[in-house]
C-alpha cells in the first residue's frame, strides 16, 4: 500500500530492530492545518509504546483532539491511560497515556510545585494575573505549556517492577517516549524558540531558568522535529520553510510524515494509460462482466472518467513527492483511509509507521 | 436533509455588503475562498480590496503577486470591463501596531514605546495580537474607503488561529485586559500613591516578582504605564470595530472543508456568530469529492475487484473498482458530516466548492473557483 521510504532499517522480529530516533525522548510534531498532524502523533505514539514501552502523548491547543480521536472522555489536566499500543511481532504492547496540557492548570501547578503561594494564589486569579499570564505576557503560556512537556521528558526513571499501581501514582509514571501534538508549522518556531525571546526579556529570575532548561532539551539530540504534509503545493512549500525556520532557530529537524496519500490502485504503466485515454473500454466492460458486475452505458465511462482524475492527482503528488525528496531527509508514508479515523486507522497507522522504521 | 443554498452572487452583487468575513480553521482553503470572492465581486463591477493575514504568503502565491505588504496593491489581469477593480494586500501585524501606536501617541512617548522590548515581544509574537491588527486594519480600511471611496466592498481573510474564535474574542479580550486591576496594579506603583498598595495588591506584587523576576516585573511595568496614555483609545477602537462586524453591511461566510474537525470547528463558529449578533450570510464547503456518476456500490466494486484479482493480480479494472469504492466510501462520510451539520443548522445557506484536480494559483483556478462558488447545483 505504502511504498517504503529506502533508508528504512525494514521489520524484523527482534524488538530491538533498527529505527530512525533511537536517542529521541521528545517527539514533536508540527504540520500545517488540514495535514492531520494530531492524527499521525497518535500514531506515532502508538508505534512507540511496543514492547512494554511507555509513552505520553500530549495536547497543547485546547482542542481535545486526542479524547475525539481515542473515543474517551475530555481529558483532564492530569496523566490518563488512553490506550495499549501497537503489538511487536511477539505481541507485546506498550501502554499510551495522554495529557491535555492547559497553560492555567499548568501556571498554577508550577506555582504550586516552586513557591508556597496559599492565598497568593487564589488573588493571582482575581487579579487577572493567571489571565494575563497565560494569554497576554508574551511567550509565557508557551514556556509553561513546554515546561510541563519538559518535566514529563525528564522525570526520572524508576527501576522496572516500582512503578506505582494504576490511579494511585499517576505523577510518578516514567516515559519511554514522550510525543507532543504542537501548534501548525505556522506558530512551531515561535512555540518552540519563544523561550529564546522570554529569556531574553527575562534576564534573571525562575521564569528564565526553567526556558533555559526548556531550550537546552529541546536543541538537545533527544528532541527530533517531525514536520507532517500532504502531497500538495502550498502545505509542501510550508513544510520546506518550517525546516529552514527551525534549522535557524537550532532546533533539531526530525522527519517528514507525507499524509493522506491517494491509493496506489493503479501502477505508474496503467496510470499514464488512463490520463492519456489509452484504456479500451470494452476491455473494461466484458472484465466487468466476467467479474458479474450489471455492465450499464454510463458505467465504463464512469469508471474512466473517475480514474483519469486520479491518476492527474496522483502526477501533481508526485512532483510534490520530489520536492518532499530533496529536503533529504528521513520520509514517511500514510495512505488517506477512507473510512476516517477511529481507534483501528491509528493503530494501522502505526504499524505502517513502525513498517518504516520512525519507531 | 438538503440545507438552503448560499447565493453568493447575490451576496456580492447586492452594494449594501461592503465587508464579507471568512473565518474557519487552518487548511480548509479559507485565503483561496476569500480570494475567489474578491475576484468575482471585482469583476462583476465592484471596487474591492482583499486583507490576508497569513504569514505564509498564501495568497500572495495563490494571486501570482510575489510581494505583499501592509499597503494595498492592485491586482493585474484582473477583468475591469464592469466597472469593478482589485487591490489585494497582506497585513504586516507589527507595523499596523507600530502605526496605531504612532498615531495615538506624542512622538517621544512613542519611541519610548516602541523600543520597549516587552512590546517589541507583545507586536509581533502575541497569539491575539494578529487578530486584534486584522481587525484594526479592516477599521482603517473601511473609515478609509467611506471617506475617498476608494472602495465598495473589503474582503477579509482572518488569521489561521489555534482555534477560529480567537479571532472573535480577541477585541473583547483586549478590552477587558485592559479594564483590568491586573494593569490598575502593575501602574500603580510606578505613579507611587501608597494608599493603592493594600496586602491583597502587595501579596499579589510579591508573587508576581517571585514568578518573572523583580528585573521583568519592572520591565512590564515601564511597558504598561508607558502604554496607559493609549489604552482608552485602543478600548475604542475594538469596541468599534466589534459594532462594524455587528453591522448589516458585513457578511460572515464560515468556511470548512468536508473533514470532522473542520465541520466541528464550522459548527461553533456559527453559534457563536449567531449567539453576538454578527450577520452570518452561509456556510462554504471546499474540497468536497465530487460525486459519482454511477450507483455501483463500494461492496460491489470491491466484491468484484477481488474475483478480477483472483486470475489476474495486476488487473486495471480491478484497479478502476478498488478507486471507485475508494471514492465512494469518501462520498459517503462527507455527505454524512454535511448532513450532521445541516440538521443542527437547518437554516445556514451553504456552498459546496468540489476538489480542484489541481492547485490553485493563479487567476483562472481563482475564476473557476469563483463560477463553482455562485452555480451551486
Amino acid at each position: 500500500m505504502c511504498t517504503p521510504a529506502p533508508y528504512s532499517g525494514g521489520v524484523s522480529a527482534h524488538p530491538d530492530r533498527s529505527v530512525d530516533w533511537p536517542q529521541v525522548r521528545l517527539h514533536v510534531v508540527t504540520g500545517k492545518g488540514g495535514t492531520g498532524k494530531s492524527t499521525v502523533a497518535a500514531a506515532l505514539a502508538l508505534a512507540l509504546a511496543t514492547s512494554g514501552r511507555n509513552v505520553l502523548l500530549c495536547e497543547v491547543e485546547g482542542r481535545q483532539g486526542i479524547a475525539r480521536m481515542f473515543d474517551v472522555d475530555p481529558l483532564p489536566y492530569e496523566e490518563t491511560r488512553i490506550s495499549k499500543g501497537a503489538p511487536d511481532a511477539t505481541g507485546r504492547a506498550g501502554q499510551v497515556d495522554a495529557l491535555h496540557i492547559d497553560p492555567e492548570s499548568a501556571l498554577l501547578e508550577y506555582l504550586s510545585m516552586y513557591y508556597k503561594l496559599g492565598r497568593a494564589g487564589k488573588a493571582l486569579d482575581k487579579f487577572g494575573v493567571i489571565d494575563f499570564a497565560t494569554t497576554i505576557a508574551p511567550g509565557v503560556r508557551d514556556v509553561l505549556l513546554t515546561g510541563k512537556v519538559y518535566e514529563a521528558v525528564q522525570r526520572p526513571r524508576r527501576p522496572e517492577g516500582k512503578r506505582g499501581d494504576k490511579g494511585r501514582d499517576r505523577a510518578a509514571i516514567t516515559y519511554d517516549a514522550v510525543v507532543l501534538d504542537a501548534p501548525p508549522t505556522g506558530r512551531i518556531c515561535q512555540f518552540l524558540g519563544v523561550n529564546s525571546e522570554l529569556a531574553g526579556l527575562a534576564k534573571v529570575g525562575p521564569v528564565k531558568s526553567q526556558a533555559d532548561k526548556v531550550m537546552e532539551l529541546l536543541r538537545s539530540p533527544r528532541t527530533a522535529v517531525h514536520l507532517v504534509t500532504i502531497l500538495e503545493e502550498m502545505p509542501v512549500q510550508e513544510t520546506s520553510d518550517g525546516i529552514a525556520q527551525l534549522r535557524e532557530a537550532g532546533l533539531p529537524v526530525g522527519g517528514i510524515v507525507v499524509n493522506l496519500v491517494r491509493p496506489q490502485a493503479l501502477g505508474p504503466g496503467a496510470l499514464t494509460r488512463v490520463r492519456d485515454g489509452n484504456v479500451d473500454p470494452t476491455g473494461v466492460a466484458s472484465d466487468l462482466t466476467r467479474a458479474m458486475v450489471d455492465v450499464d452505458a454510463g458505467l465504463v465511462g464512469s469508471l474512466l472518467d473517475e480514474a483519469r482524475d486520479h491518476a492527474v492527482r496522483r502526477q501533481l503528488e508526485d512532483e510534490q513527492r520530489a520536492l518532499v525528496a530533496a529536503e533529504d531527509l528521513p520520509t514517511y508514508e500514510l495512505p488517506r483511509i477512507a473510512g476516517g479515523i477511529d481507534r483501528g486507522a491509528l493503530l494501522e497507522m502505526a504499524q505502517l509507521l513502525r513498517e518504516q522504521g520512525m519507531a | 436533509m438538503k440545507p438552503p443554498t448560499l447565493d453568493v452572487d447575490a451576496l456580492l452583487d447586492d452594494r449594501s455588503t461592503e465587508i464579507i468575513v471568512c473565518c474557519g480553521s487552518g487548511g480548509v482553503g479559507k485565503t483561496t475562498t476569500s480570494a475567489a470572492l474578491a475576484l468575482r465581486a471585482a469583476e462583476r463591477g465592484r471596487k474591492v480590496v482583499v486583507l490576508t493575514i497569513d504569514p505564509a504568503r498564501r495568497l500572495a502565491q495563490s494571486m501570482g503577486i510575489e510581494q505583499l505588504d501592509n499597503t494595498p496593491r492592485p491586482v493585474a489581469d484582473v477583468d475591469a470591463s464592469a466597472g469593478g477593480s482589485l487591490d489585494a494586500m497582506m497585513l504586516d501585524m507589527k507595523r499596523t501596531f507600530d502605526e496605531v501606536v504612532e498615531s495615538q501617541a506624542s512622538a517621544e512617548k512613542a519611541r519610548q514605546i516602541l523600543e520597549n522590548p516587552f512590546y517589541v515581544a507583545l507586536s509581533s509574537s502575541f497569539a491575539g495580537t494578529q487578530e486584534y491588527m486584522a481587525m484594526e486594519k479592516l477599521g482603517q480600511l473601511y473609515r478609509e474607503s467611506q471617506q475617498d471611496g476608494t472602495y465598495d466592498l473589503i474582503v477579509v481573510d482572518t488569521p489561521p488561529s489555534r482555534s477560529a474564535l480567537d479571532f472573535l474574542d480577541a477585541p473583547e479580550r483586549l478590552s477587558s485586559f485592559l479594564d483590568g486591576r491586573l494593569i490598575r496594579l502593575l501602574i500603580a506603583p510606578a505613579r507611587g500613591p501608597a494608599r493603592l498598595m493594600t496586602a491583597g495588591l502587595s501579596v499579589v506584587t510579591n508573587a508576581l516578582s517571585k514568578i518573572l523576576g523583580g528585573q521583568m516585573l519592572r520591565d512590564v511595568q515601564t511597558f504598561v504605564t508607558a502604554l496607559d496614555t493609549l489604552f482608552g483609545s485602543f478600548r475604542e477602537r475594538a469596541e468599534h470595530t466589534f459594532a462594524l462586524l455587528q453591522a448589516d453591511g458585513t457578511a460572515f461566510v464560515v468556511v470548512a472543508a468536508p473533514e470532522p474537525d473542520a465541520v466541528r470547528e464550522a459548527a461553533y463558529f456559527v453559534d457563536r456568530l449567531t449567539d453576538d449578533d454578527m450577520p452570518l450570510a452561509g456556510l462554504v464547503v471546499n474540497r468536497a469529492s465530487p460525486p459519482a456518476r454511477t450507483t455501483l456500490s463500494a461492496e460491489e466494486a470491491i466484491t468484484a475487484a477481488d474475483r478480477l484479482r483472483a486470475s489476474d493480480s495486476s488487473s486495471l479494472t480491478a484497479g478502476l473498482l478498488q478507486l471507485h469504492a475508494d471514492r465512494v466510501r469518501i462520498i459517503e462520510r462527507e455527505q454524512h458530516l454535511r448532513e450532521r451539520f445541516a440538521a443542527s443548522h437547518p437554516r445556514v445557506r451553504t456552498a459546496v466548492v468540489p476538489a480542484m484536480p489541481g492547485d490553485v494559483h493563479d487567476l483562472d483556478g481563482l475564476r473557476a473557483i469563483g463560477e463553482s462558488l455562485a452555480h451551486q447545483g
